[in-house]
């Protein structure tokens, strides 16, 4: 345990000692930021005209603004996720820093579990800031409290994937280049692999929407949390994880 | 303390390391010498058990390193060849972090930090960045998380390559303070350093051990050269040492003044024919000047093993 709270910590200096907390975090709020204004605005604009026409009905605060407000921020972590994971091992085995932390009495699973929890932490800071936007529409609206805790719950859950997956593609490469490029397409596929449900028959189709990391999100989105959904990313989480243990356990039996 | 019997290492096909069996005894300092490619880094990756042998065994105190793998990195202190250390972290706290991971004792942690500080001349980078330290001083880094947690075994991986002569005096004098209460294994391809800080000498070459023994006991055996200066005709000394039983050839050095001329002779194997050859030149009526066995360097037995075998 000791061990894991060691690597944590070093990880999380190493984060916020080096520009790359800040920069990732920076660039996610600007441009979450920015989204979040347009969507506001927009719905403002509409809510100003439904005032002047009577009869248009149903605009609404969650729908209109919170809805998409998760939508954008989950595409921007697709875009910012693999540039917080891709140093986690390609950066150590690169360095041969690996090696010397190998030769500690360091389990693997701490070490891994160190690393997950530091990128996890990173993540946590980040969503954390963009709190700011549901404050602000408190302030001039009435949004539904429950949508905002579950979208939270549902970006947390869906970021905790990404790095889960982020780690496992570090661990494969000693090029962090590498390690962005296959880890943001790994999660682009993921993402989108519930497009093809329409027209690849039924039994095919239920699969694959169940794999897709976009369609477990949309239920979160609107404020259901669906205990699927969350066992889903949990799942998900945990297979990540023990891929790249095996394959931080592989250097053992591989000649 | 460290028993290893017939280890091989393949990569795919390609032999590493094969079949190489030693001893290393508690306090002893052994070094590992051979050129580049020898299969040195790949033995001491071993015996830490960063990777497993493909046959054979390694042993430390009895156990198995590679089944007992936990248990022997905490009796190791280990320094990779091209000291991979966190650069972007100030020394003090890259030492903290290797005490925490190494699991010394809490409450002595900041005490065995400040040991090694001062054992390694650390104090007054200690706040420093490691990264924007001298190679000398990134190496000191090395070896101080190497010896944190006071380890009974070292295994150094060519500590003292890139430094300047001074930076290796002061390394060497480190390592020379370890002799008899740790066990160190030291891999070099630098010659006087091995003969100056170790007791025992293993030379490795294409993978396999090709001598081992102390340094002078690898001088000794080699040593089969003789200088002899004689004043007296060249030709007549030159034939009568010649004809000496024991003697595999015999040359003329160079001229001296006086007639006097320098021979260098060498001997059969196994055989000492000094005091034959002082008898028959004094017997000539020519004047012995000087003889003495040249002792070859660590380089010449190194040069000659190396080599002997293609």
């Amino acid at each position: 345990m000791r061990t894991f709270y060691a690597i944590l910590r070093r990880e999380l200096y190493v984060y916020f000692c080096s520009p790359i907390a800040y920069v990732v975090t920076t660039i996610f709020l600007v441009l979450s930021g920015y989204l979040f204004y347009s969507a506001f605005a927009y719905f403002s604009m509409i809510s100003m005209q439904a005032m002047r026409m009577p009869g248009i009905d149903g605009i609404n605060v969650t729908e209109m603004v919170l809805n998409p407000m998760f939508a954008n921020m989950s595409v921007i972590m697709l875009l910012m996720m693999p540039l917080l994971t891709m140093r986690l091992f390609a950066e150590e085995k690169k360095a041969g820093t690996l090696e010397l932390l190998l030769s500690y009495p360091v389990r693997e699973t701490e070490l891994l579990l160190g690393k997950f929890a530091a990128c996890l932490v990173v993540f946590f800071v980040m969503l954390a800031l963009t709190w700011l936007y549901p404050i602000f529409l408190w302030l001039f609206a009435k949004p539904d409290s429950g949508a905002i805790f579950s979208g939270y719950l549902g970006l947390f859950l869906m970021g905790a994937a990404f790095i889960a997956l982020g780690l496992l593609v570090s661990s494969l490469t000693e090029n962090q280049i590498v390690a962005a490029v296959i880890s943001f397409g790994a999660i682009l596929m993921f993402w989108l692999i519930g497009w093809s449900e329409t027209f690849v028959g039924p039994s095919l189709g239920k699969v694959l929407s169940h794999l897709s990391l976009l369609d477990h999100f949309e239920g979160f989105a609107r404020g259901v949390i669906d205990s699927r959904d969350v066992i889903y990313y949990i799942d998900f989480c945990i297979l990540f994880l023990f891929m790249t243990m095996r394959s931080l356990e592989s250097k053992k039996w591989r000649g | 303390m460290i028993q290893v019997d017939h280890l091989s290492k393949y990569f795919g096909t390609i032999p590493a390391v094969q079949d190489i069996s030693f001893r290393v005894e508690k306090g002893e300092i052994v070094g590992f010498l051979g050129p580049n490619a020898a299969g040195k880094t790949t033995t001491i990756r071993m015996l830490n058990g960063f990777f497993p042998p493909t046959s054979g065994s390694a042993r430390i105190d009895g156990l198995d390193v590679f089944d007992r793998s936990l248990e022997i990195r905490r009796r190791l202190g280990y320094l990779p060849e091209n000291i991979p250390l966190y650069k972007e972290m100030r020394t003090d706290a890259y030492l903290g972090f290797v005490a925490d991971v190494k699991g010394v004792p809490r409450k002595e942690l900041p005490k065995e930090v400040d040991r090694v500080t001062e054992r390694c001349g650390l104090h007054e980078v200690r706040k420093q960045f490691v990264g924007k330290l001298s190679k000398g001083f990134q190496q000191r880094v090395g070896i101080a998380q190497a010896i944190l947690n006071d380890p009974d075994i070292l295994i150094l991986d060519e500590p003292t390559i890139g430094l300047d002569p001074k930076q290796i005096i002061e390394i060497r004098e480190l390592m020379k303070s370890f002799a008899g209460y740790k066990t160190v294994i030291l891999s070099s391809h630098i010659l006087p350093e091995v003969s100056m800080i170790c007791q025992r000498v293993v030379i490795m070459n294409e993978g396999r051990i090709v001598a081992e023994d102390t340094p002078e006991g690898l001088a000794g055996k080699d040593s089969r050269k003789i200088l002899l200066q004689v004043k007296g005709p060249r030709a007549d000394v030159l034939a009568r040492i010649e004809a000496l039983p024991g003697i595999a050839g015999a040359s003329v050095r160079d001229t001296s003044a006086d007639h006097t001329f320098q021979y260098d002779l060498e001997m059969e194997p196994g055989r000492d024919v000094r005091d034959a050859i002082a008898e028959s030149v004094v017997g000539g009526g020519w004047s012995l000047l000087e003889m003495k066995t040249i002792r070859p360097s660590l380089e010449d037995i190194f040069v000659r093993l190396v080599t002997e075998e293609e």
